[in-house]
């Protein structure tokens, strides 16, 4: 496959992998942590954890949209839902996910909800169009990757007056959330594999506060396993020679200043909020956005009054800790006992870039000695 | 005043398609016998009488409920002979029989069951099967998704075959698959509402039969064979190995995909060893088997881009294990849920 196979080349990755090696230093523990789901789902796939020498260890972050949803806000959605005449419009990760009570918007459609898987908002509001007769709700969630689009649909149902088409926005904010990583006293973070995604749109300039600040360095990385393996080589060299920047590995997609275009839609659509309590992360100021209100004919919390409501997590479920790096997936004691990715307990098992999942799918052959077996399996 | 025929260009399934009158019987008369001709069938019996050759008989059932009804490279017509017949095929059996019930939503257009059963009749032939018997039943508008269709599949594993079974994978076994997989479930996402995206993917839809008869002529003891429909080639080694408690090895770069169904795959982040095939077949056989049946596969048109792609090894955890095209290694996990595409 064209411009994908020349970053999955074996043998430049062995060479790569090598440099790594001799690079780093052997009493030294090199921690990074990949923010993205989208690379945790990677390095998994590509097994490239095998190809890391031991001083490096790689956590898992939190970028993965559905599972720094706290419970409340999927609560909302599944009220949302069930309400006559509306149909509720997410993304194919959302609907597997626990919500009060283990109620997901899978079993919420169950039981009589209109739930419809979408590729995206586009979709959700030709549905809109489609039928005048349903009050068509779209559940965005995502970073800044997906805010735009929403910010488009939005302004294209106002543009034509659509009336029974609303967004109920739960996008959340990259930065803030690298910020609040940095700042818990318990993180272990050496480096930070950049979000490759994000910063198409929002550039890498917004991180160098914290390279600043913190003194660790951010190398802003592609998703194909060459990418991976030379953001750790840069990260390992920066942290040799002492200095803590931000790098722009995937300078193929990023610049350092983001898809300006993009980045003037989503202000015309969106402010701040105040605070946004992140699952795992907890409350992070400036940290999400909301509808403006020129708009909030088209904000599903304004026009159809659904509170935002606390929701505790499973209390077996460590998702918390995982989101943050503090815990490994397999630390957690309902890991691939109650909790595997056909009876997700929290989201981090249920979306194919959430770290549980990621794990259990990909990472147990390191650990095979102590690995936990699939519920039901027969030895 | 009604015409007397079915109305197969402008007509419209109603209740009384389904209320055993006279419109039934003409939907009868008029479609299914025309269309799947044999001699039980023209009985009009209750049932189907049969004679049966020497062997032992096999017996199978399916549903079939796919969204959209005709779809790239197929239908689901096509699909419902092909599929019963394909699981008659993976015990070794000589597929012989089927029967086909159809659950029809009422305003459903008369011209597509009629392409539907057309292409059932199509399939049967091309499998070499015959479809005795059968029942339409009609719901009202929104409570069936246009059709489905049950069959239920007849066949006889000749004497001297050794059923192949899924509890029959050893280690030093070596696995081959018959073709490209993911195609037919490419296939259908290609051309789902919201997703559809152009491309030259079709499905694989077809019948198994013949390929497999081939194959146990030239080797009578293959361990395994089991077509990876639903979950994928993952899924389907996964539970082979599960059943036999076994590991299964594979490396990604000898597992045929089509360049067209890797990249539709990888934009909408899905991954082709989950996806449904209905045309492809695995087989797991002792190693010394396995040149003789590759060569017979390879001669056979279903059977013509077949690959070793794996090894059959102890494993107390039963993993089927990977190594990418990359080098590196993984678990390749059952799959838990329908694929769905990433977010971002």
């Amino acid at each position: 496959m064209k411009y994908v196979d020349e970053f999955r080349d074996g043998a430049l990755a062995r060479e790569i992998a090598g440099h790594i090696a001799r690079e780093v230093d052997p009493s030294r523990r090199y921690v990074l942590m990949e923010f993205c789901g989208g690379h945790t789902h990677a390095i998994g796939r590509h097994g490239l954890a095998e190809l890391l020498p031991d001083q490096v260890e790689m956590l898992h972050g939190p970028g993965c949209p559905v599972c720094v949803l706290p419970v409340g806000r999927l609560e909302q959605a599944v009220t949302l839902a069930r309400r006559p005449g509306v149909t509720l419009c997410t993304f194919g990760d959302m609907v597997r996910v626990p919500g009060r009570g283990g109620e997901s918007l899978l079993l919420a459609k169950a039981h009589g909800a209109d739930v419809r898987v979408v590729y995206g908002p586009a979709e959700a509001l030709r549905f809109a169009r489609a039928n005048p007769h349903r009050e068509v709700v779209f559940f965005a969630i995502g970073f800044e990757t997906t805010a735009p689009t929403t910010a488009l649909a939005i302004q294209e149902a106002s543009r034509e007056g659509l009336t029974n088409f609303s967004v109920l926005c739960h996008h959340v904010l990259t930065p803030p959330a690298v910020g609040a990583l940095l700042e818990d006293p318990s993180n272990r973070i050496g480096g930070i594999v950049g979000p490759g995604h994000v910063c198409t749109i929002v550039g890498t300039s917004p991180f160098d506060r914290f390279a600043r600040e913190h003194g660790r360095p951010i190398v802003v990385s592609g998703f194909e396993p060459l990418d991976l393996l030379q953001s750790v080589r840069m990260l390992i060299r920066q942290m040799n020679e002492g200095r803590a920047e931000v790098e722009n590995q995937y300078s193929r997609a990023v610049t350092r200043e983001g898809n300006r275009n993009a980045q003037a839609r989503v202000a015309e659509v969106f402010e701040l909020r105040e605070v946004f309590a992140f699952r795992g992360l907890g409350p992070v100021p400036a940290s999400a956005l909301r509808v403006r209100s020129p708009y909030a004919a088209w904000d599903a919390e304004h026009k159809l009054g659904v509170p935002d409501t606390d929701v505790a997590d499973h209390p077996a479920c460590a998702c918390g800790e995982v989101l943050r790096g503090v815990r490994r997936p397999e630390q957690c004691r309902v890991f691939g006992t109650a909790c595997t990715p056909d009876t997700p307990l929290g989201a981090c098992m249920v979306s194919p870039e959430g770290a549980c999942s990621a794990h259990y799918r990909y990472g147990r052959l390191r650990s095979a000695g102590s690995l936990v077996r699939r519920a039901g399996a027969t030895p | 005043m009604r015409s007397r025929g079915l109305d197969l260009a402008r007509g419209r399934v109603d209740l009384t398609h389904g209320a055993g009158g006279r419109a039934t019987s003409r939907l009868v008369e008029e479609l299914f016998q025309p269309a799947f001709d044999n001699a039980p069938l023209r009985a009009r019996d209750d049932a189907a009488v049969l004679d049966l050759p020497p062997g032992r008989a096999v017996l199978t059932t399916d549903v079939y409920v796919v969204s959209p009804l005709f779809f790239p490279g197929g239908d689901i017509g096509r699909l419902a002979v092909c599929g019963t017949v394909n699981d008659l095929a993976m015990v070794g059996a000589r597929p012989l029989n089927l029967t086909a019930a159809f659950v029809l939503e009422e305003g459903l257009e008369l011209a597509s069951l009629s392409r539907i059963v057309q292409s059932m009749a199509a399939a049967a032939r091309e499998a070499d099967v015959t479809i005795v018997a059968g029942d339409t039943k009609v719901v009202e508008r929104g409570k069936g998704d246009g059709v489905f269709i049950a069959t239920t599949g007849l066949g006889v594993v000749p004497p001297g075959v050794t059923s192949p079974g899924g509890a029959r994978a050893r280690p030093g076994d070596v696995v081959i698959v018959s073709g490209f997989v993911g195609d037919h479930g490419m296939a259908i996402l290609s051309c789902r509402d919201g997703l559809a995206f152009e491309s030259p993917i079709v499905s694989d839809t077809a019948p198994l039969g013949d390929l497999a008869l081939a194959m146990t002529a030239v080797a009578p003891d293959i361990h395994v064979l089991r077509d990876p429909t639903r979950g994928g080639l993952a899924t389907t080694l996964n539970e082979v190995a599960s059943q036999s408690g076994v590991g299964i090895r594979r490396r990604e770069r000898d597992i045929p995909v089509r360049p067209a169904v890797a990249a539709a795959a990888e934009l909408l982040g899905i991954d082709p060893l989950y996806v449904a095939n209905e045309g492809k077949l695995v087989a797991i056989c002792a190693a010394t088997d396995a040149p003789r049946l590759l060569s017979a596969m390879h001669a056979h048109p279903r059977g013509a881009d077949a690959a070793i792609i794996g090894d059959v090894v102890e494993d107390g955890d039963h993993f089927v294990e990977i190594t990418s095209t990359f080098g590196g290694r993984r678990i390749l996990e059952w799959s838990s849920a329908e694929q769905l595409p990433r977010i971002c």
